[in-house]
């Protein structure tokens, strides 16, 4: 054994505490991101979250024009912030579905008049059934999906007006 | 005098019960009361056994660190009651597991697959300490006295 190599267990040792000090000053994205963009939305019938508006069910997803699935609640703070988005993107053309997360009727309902509807139907969801099998972890996230269903992009978090020419190319890539 | 103290220890708990009150999180939860099988076991012994031991193998989304088992979380309820149901249901954990590793990646469960990237992990105590040996051969006299 050379000499030189007694040094070693130092240089294991510098190597180590570099990875840990990198690891720090960068953490963990805590972001969850759903796997099954790219694939099929999950079939799926929810009644109505809200006394105007029809249930969603996954058939409405796939008749042939592109749409957003916004899932929101009426409990949920940014969404208050991401609501004059949607009606932004519903003015431009977007046809904006939505499901209430764990949500009453009379409380979607109070939402929506305070806040405004961009929604043509709005599904509850009151135990994150469907949530968990878009793959979601939480509120407010916005799926683009295509004519037929698929799933073709994920928007985690509030929309924010720097964000909707992205969601608008991405709908648009959906036709 | 007593009668002094009893005040300043009854004003005391107020404040107390104030600061409390205040330091709680403005409810951002939904008002939904938590889901079917979120909190009660299921009848089935068998079947509950199975869903408590994968309850606490899946990570719960929102409080990433804790397990679904142990989250006080609305999801977590909602991903225990998804649990029970399908156990109960009919099937098997690995079943349930893989379908929330279809969602949410490998990171989900606490059981993660031997992947060849996890290997390493497992041959460097063993290669550690082959090289640790070879590297105190000539220095230790094994057993021999000079």
């Amino acid at each position: 054994m050379t000499r030189s190599l007694r040094f070693a267990p130092l240089a294991v040792l510098l190597l180590l505490v570099c990875a840990l000090l990198w690891r720090v000053t960068h953490p963990q994205n805590p972001v969850v991101r759903s796997r099954i963009v790219g694939q099929p939305v999950p079939v799926f019938a929810l009644p109505a979250a809200a006394p105007s508006k029809p249930g969603l069910a996954s058939a409405d997803l796939a008749d042939g024009k592109p749409h957003l699935l916004n899932l929101f609640a009426s409990w949920c703070v940014p969404c208050v912030a991401e609501a004059p988005v949607l009606a932004q993107l519903a003015r431009r053309g977007a046809v904006i579905h939505g499901i209430a997360i764990r949500d009453r009727p009379e409380d979607v309902a109070h939402f929506l008049a305070r806040h405004g509807d961009p929604y043509r139907h709005i599904g509850s969801d009151h135990d994150s059934r469907v949530q968990l099998a878009l793959g979601s972890s939480g509120v407010p996230e916005t799926f683009v999906l295509d004519g037929r269903g698929r799933i073709r992009f994920q928007h985690i978090g509030p929309i924010a007006a720097g964000d909707v020419p992205v969601i608008l190319a991405h709908l648009k890539a959906a036709q | 005098m007593r009668r002094r103290f009893a005040l300043i220890g009854a004003a005391r708990m107020i404040f107390a019960g104030c600061a409390l009150g205040a330091a709680m999180p403005v409810a951002a939860d939904s008002s939904v009361p938590p889901a079917e099988w979120a909190n009660r076991q299921l009848p089935d012994r068998r079947a509950e056994a199975k869903a408590k031991s994968l309850m606490e193998e899946i990570r719960c989304l929102v409080c990433q660190g804790q397990s679904v088992a142990d989250s006080d979380s609305d999801l977590a309820g909602d991903m225990r009651n998804l649990i029970r149901t399908r156990i109960s249901a009919g099937d098997s954990p690995e079943k349930v597991r893989a379908w929330l590793v279809e969602r949410y990646g490998t990171w989900i469960s606490y059981r993660p697959p031997s992947a060849p990237i996890g290997w390493p992990l497992w041959i460097l105590p063993f290669a550690l300490l082959i090289i640790g040996a070879l590297m105190l051969r000539k220095r230790v006299r094994w057993g021999r006295r000079s």
